[in-house]
């Protein structure tokens, strides 16, 4: 079958994000973003976050968590301009500007895990 | 079906009406309550990739040493900060039950002949994102 | 209950005017009549060049689809008397997201053109002779299917759908729910046939699960819940397509 369209390869990443964003940025979130701020719980020390980003397996969790849903971001947010503004004509623009933002976020990730 | 422009003389082409066509307004999602909750089901993306900056910061922070994460946790603590995280969990919670709650359109599952009903396509989901949180929260706060 | 209510009813005659305009009407507000019947009595008794589509008036033909208070409706089923509280009249308008011909009447054109893209019929490759009998079907392999067999081409979806308003290519819930309806089909064997829509870039990769096609369906079809199904479909297609590139027909 002639394969007239990637769309599927895009909304497959998109799903993926999605997947990966509903489980487990929640609880990072309210962790760190609201629980240890306000002191609703003890911070981890730094030392124990340092040694838990040593692991291998913690470096691969966080290099998924800071790639994938960047991708859900990125087809999502682009039909949102595309419907939402009505911009379709723009769409090489906003294609390159939506997953060429997913990309760079990803290789920051790889960057800054690789590195440690 | 060809349609004759407007403005000018009226006139009318036996078996050609000229079709009115309704522009759709740059706002019609403000138009109607499940146009709007879908945009802002869409919207939550934007507080995703805001956790995925956020993250990368807190990395960043924590690998250049014990001050910069100080800094770091100093910043978390500013009330704009905190608000703005606020919204962003609201956000990202948002997605996360649209998200579970719609999962069950995607794939029915069959057993023995009938269409198993949504929710419990939708519970095991949840279970498994309780018992996830679970499990990070105990790996983040056990030290 | 009042005695009588009142619609505010969208006109547009093409001959006389360059926009549609809204005449209001007061009608008798009776406990078992519907905005068809409301319809009815205005073009009976009040205005008779009134136009609007309707036939059945049972919800099962598809004529007679309009915006209620903007919202898609079939006016058969719809009672007068749950607008009867409001204090303002009931805002009767053609379906959304279509070309207005007249009055109340949209043209279709478009929808009939798409539905035909997707095959909505049985495709066999061999046919069975007469003398071999039926194509057989469990109850199983009839229910895989049966819900997406109800539509009744009202077009309410299309009017609910906001991808349909905005992208004129994007094929519309209706059709691809019966393009699911033939491929879950066990004695259609053409799913492949109907593969020129699923891949092609503008077909169902513009929906995005917006859901209030289904909200609106008045017969409970789950277009939605189709076209998600029927990406799952594209993806293995998709990658079919890279690891069997000369799969063909």
């Amino acid at each position: 079958m002639q394969r007239q369209t990637n769309e599927p390869f895009f909304w497959v990443l998109f799903s993926a994000g999605g997947v990966v964003a509903a489980l487990f940025i929640p609880v990072h979130l309210f962790l760190f973003g609201l629980a240890i701020p306000l002191g609703w719980v003890d911070p981890p020390s730094y030392d124990a976050l340092r040694a838990l980003l040593q692991h291998p397996i913690a470096r691969v969790y966080l290099f998924v968590l800071c790639s994938v849903p960047l991708f859900h971001w990125a087809h999502r947010f682009r039909y949102t301009l595309y419907d939402g503004l009505q911009i379709k004509h723009l769409n090489a623009l906003i294609f390159s500007l939506c997953y060429g933002g997913a990309v760079l976020g990803t290789g920051i990730a790889g960057y800054l895990l690789w590195r440690i | 079906m060809s349609s004759k422009p407007a403005g000018g003389a009226v006139s009318y082409t036996e078996f050609h009406p000229r079709w009115y066509r309704t522009r759709v307004s740059t706002f019609w999602w403000l138009g109607r309550w499940p146009y709007l909750k879908f945009i802002l089901r869409e919207l939550s993306s934007i507080f995703v990739a805001y956790f995925v900056a956020l993250t990368l910061f807190q990395i960043s922070a924590l690998v250049r040493g014990p001050q910069a994460y100080a800094r770091w946790e100093q910043a978390l603590r500013s009330p704009l900060l905190i608000l703005l995280n606020f919204i962003a969990f609201a956000f990202v919670m948002f997605h996360t039950i649209t998200w579970f709650n719609l999962a069950p359109k995607a794939m029915p599952l069959r057993v023995g002949g009938k269409k198993l009903p949504d929710a419990l396509i939708a519970a095991p989901n949840y279970v498994l994102w309780l018992l996830v949180s679970g499990i990070i929260a105990w790996f983040v706060l056990r030290t | 209950m009042a005695d009588t209510i009142k619609l505010e009813v969208q006109r547009y005659c093409p001959e006389r005017d360059a926009e549609p305009s809204f005449q209001t009407y007061e009608v008798p507000l009776r406990k078992e009549w519907v905005v068809l019947d409301a319809l009815n009595y205005i073009k009976d008794k009040v205005d008779g060049s009134l136009s609007y589509r309707w036939s059945c008036r049972m919800g099962i033909c598809g004529s007679c689809g309009m915006m209620v208070d903007g919202e898609p409706k079939l006016t058969c089923a719809t009672f007068l008397s749950k607008y009867a509280n409001k204090n303002r009249p009931v805002r009767v308008e053609p379906l959304r997201y279509f070309p207005v011909i007249r009055d109340l009447v949209i043209a279709m054109n478009d929808f009939m053109v798409k539905l035909k893209k997707v095959k909505p019929w049985l495709i066999r490759r061999e046919e069975k002779s007469l003398a071999d009998g039926e194509y057989l079907q469990t109850p199983q392999q009839v229910d895989n299917y049966k819900q997406f067999s109800m539509c009744i081409n009202c077009l309410l979806c299309y009017a609910a759908c906001p991808v349909v308003g905005l992208d004129p290519a994007f094929v519309g819930p209706a059709a691809i729910a019966l393009a699911q309806r033939y491929n879950k089909d066990s004695r259609d064997q053409g799913a492949e046939d109907r593969l020129d829509v699923l891949l092609h870039p503008e077909g169902i990769w513009g929906c995005t699960f917006v859901g209030e096609c289904t909200r609106v369906c008045p017969k409970h079809v789950d277009p939605a819940g189709a076209i998600q199904q029927y990406k799952l479909t594209g993806v293995i297609e998709w990658a079919k397509s890279f690891v069997m590139p000369w799969g063909g027909r």
